[in-house]
């Protein structure tokens, strides 16, 4: 408390149409954003399809702890701190897989799933109060939505649900590309760049960047697709969501994927459809067509995820200068293999560390580091688009608000 | 040369087999590194594909999500892109010093030779050097010509941790 007394004024530094450069370069801001921001609100940790099974796993992180998401006997999904209650082992080294007991390795104290204690080898040389009730791994709060799953430090926060707000009915609109089979993470690109986490915050719901920055990509489109791909000129929008989100709409067309099913085939999916209808009626084929490309919309959801057309975008802040990013890949849950396979060639052609896109954003956004370096009394502007346009800045001063509100707090 | 009885004779035989193939795989390491896309996409077989996968294990990598899983329209697309002058992480890309060694030869089969080797690779960009190795299994083909690329995986050793942007081919 005596700290926050002593820091300057959070909300003098972000005002309605600009934020002041510090929030790129201040340690110290940093450190204070890992508390009040990641231990105190609602993080994305995994998706529901990742751990389908009792006794799935995965690693993730809140913030800069890192965490194991298990998936119980019972179905329920525990979020756990990585950390032995003995003398802080790690009890889990594997990215993911299946298990029913994490040991730690230094002196072989065994959780279950859930986190309980199970085994502690010699005991008998413990105090006689010692009960393994008293040492579970650290539990997080854990809701939620449309397989979305989040977790908290916070037992007193609202509730996901309230959380996500306006956001849930875009959540909705995005999961529709899993084509009536649902959606199925597969697999993921990941990569970190030199630059401040909230670079990356902003990107997800900037639209002026893509002509610019991607026309390398765009070039390489087919003629109709590079149409598709003029996020520009097709009547987008962005929209204030509530509580740092927002949806930035590049393609009004592909908005609801169960709309429209009758539009002609577009080109670059012709040789799919045919392929698809040697098996499937022409029905399912439409249906799975029209979505494999994804949506045309990404959904910002404060701090550190995005539905992002036609991928989940996970950011991690690793140090103020340093950001972790992870793109998961979509597919469709036991939907035709060949869709499938030509979801995962569309992921690889923009994303990962050699895709056609995501190269340049982490070029784009080291070298705003590297420009933020100087002039560390000037302001990073979000000014654009009052009205109702795509390339708006309003998705950025909707999460600096937010920002702005937990860190004043 | 058919069935040779005597395996005294088939040692020399492929002996001077990967000495063709490392030839070729030094020059192919020396135009990436100089960048000479056109003449490295030269080398290739119009059904070959080149591949960086995620996941370490496994050939199948059509099924899975890789880094690169290029045919030959998505080779000749990236080429475009790395020399277009359009990509900011290609102009300028990082410089780039491989070296390529510990050749074995796995399989000989029907004009096809599969080769194992180490690649380390060092980038250098702005202020920033860093080292990227893997494994790497080409399949080389013999033709009146002489020898063509008809598939290199590149498996990193890191490939499944986080990576960077990376402007330029392994």
């Amino acid at each position: 408390m005596t700290q926050e007394a002593a820091t300057p004024g959070y909300d003098s530094l972000v005002l309605d149409d600009r934020v002041h450069t510090s929030l790129y370069t201040d340690p110290a801001i940093f450190e204070a954003e890992m508390d009040k921001i990641f231990n105190n609100t609602w993080v994305w940790v995994a998706h529901a399809s990742e751990i389908p099974a009792a006794g799935n796993f995965k690693m993730s992180h809140v913030g800069r702890q890192p965490v194991i998401v298990t998936r119980g006997n019972d179905g329920r999904v525990h979020v756990l701190l990585n950390r032995c209650r003995h003398r802080a082992g790690s009890v889990c080294e594997e990215r993911k897989g299946k298990t029913s007991v994490f040991v730690c390795r230094y002196h072989g104290w065994s959780y279950d799933i859930t986190g309980r204690l199970r085994g502690v080898p010699h005991s008998a040389g413990c105090d006689a109060g010692f009960d393994k009730k008293d040492y579970p791994l650290v539990s997080l709060r854990v809701e939620e939505y449309a397989g979305l799953i989040f977790a908290t430090f916070r037992n007193d926060i609202q509730p996901l649900d309230e959380y996500l707000g306006r956001a849930k009915k875009w959540i909705d609109l995005f999961m529709k590309q899993g084509a009536g089979f649902g959606v199925k993470a597969s697999g993921a690109h990941r990569f970190r760049f030199r630059g401040n986490w909230k670079i990356q915050l902003e990107n997800t719901t900037d639209a002026y960047h893509f002509p610019i920055v991607h026309r390398s990509f765009l070039t390489s489109l087919d003629d109709e697709t590079e149409e598709l791909f003029d996020v520009l000129g097709q009547g987008g929008w962005v929209e204030d969501l509530g509580n740092g989100h927002s949806v930035m709409v590049m393609i009004p067309d592909l908005i609801d994927l169960e709309a429209n099913l009758d539009a002609p085939i577009p080109e670059r999916f012709q040789a799919l459809a045919d392929e698809l209808s040697k098996d499937h009626p022409p029905e399912l084929v439409r249906r799975v067509v029209r979505a494999v490309g994804g949506t045309g919309f990404n959904i910002n959801l404060f701090p550190n995820v995005a539905c992002s057309m036609a991928f989940f975008r996970v950011l991690r802040p690793v140090a103020v200068d340093e950001t972790e990013i992870t793109h998961i890949a979509i597919t469709m849950d036991g939907g035709p293999e060949a869709a499938n396979r030509a979801r995962l060639r569309l992921h690889e052609h923009f994303q990962g560390p050699m895709g056609f896109g995501s190269p340049d954003d982490a070029e784009g956004w080291e070298r705003v580091q590297r420009g933020a370096a100087s002039g560390e009394n000037l302001w990073i502007l979000l000014n654009r688009g009052k009205e109702r346009d795509v390339s708006a800045e309003t998705g950025m001063r909707a999460a600096y608000q937010m920002w702005k509100r937990i860190m004043s707090t | 040369m058919s069935a040779a009885q005597d395996d005294r004779n088939v040692a020399p035989l492929r002996a001077i087999e990967l000495q063709q193939a490392i030839e070729f795989i030094w020059r192919e390491a020396d135009l990436l590194d100089a960048q000479d896309y056109p003449s490295w996409l030269a080398l290739w077989s119009v059904t070959g594909h080149y591949v960086i996968p995620i996941d370490r294990n496994g050939d199948d990598h059509a099924a899975h999500l890789n880094v690169v899983y290029d045919d030959h329209a998505m080779r000749e697309a990236r080429i475009q892109r790395l020399r277009s002058g359009l990509s900011m992480s290609a102009s300028p890309s990082a410089r780039t010093v491989r070296t390529v060694s510990r050749f074995r030869a796995l399989d000989d089969v029907e004009g096809a030779s599969v080769i194992r080797c180490a690649q380390h690779l060092v980038e250098y960009k702005y202020d920033r050097t860093r080292i990227l190795a893997a494994d790497v299994t080409y399949r080389l083909v013999r033709t009146d010509s002489g020898l063509i690329l008809d598939q290199k995986v590149v498996r990193l050793i890191n490939s499944d941790d986080a990576l960077f942007g990376i402007g330029y081919l392994l």
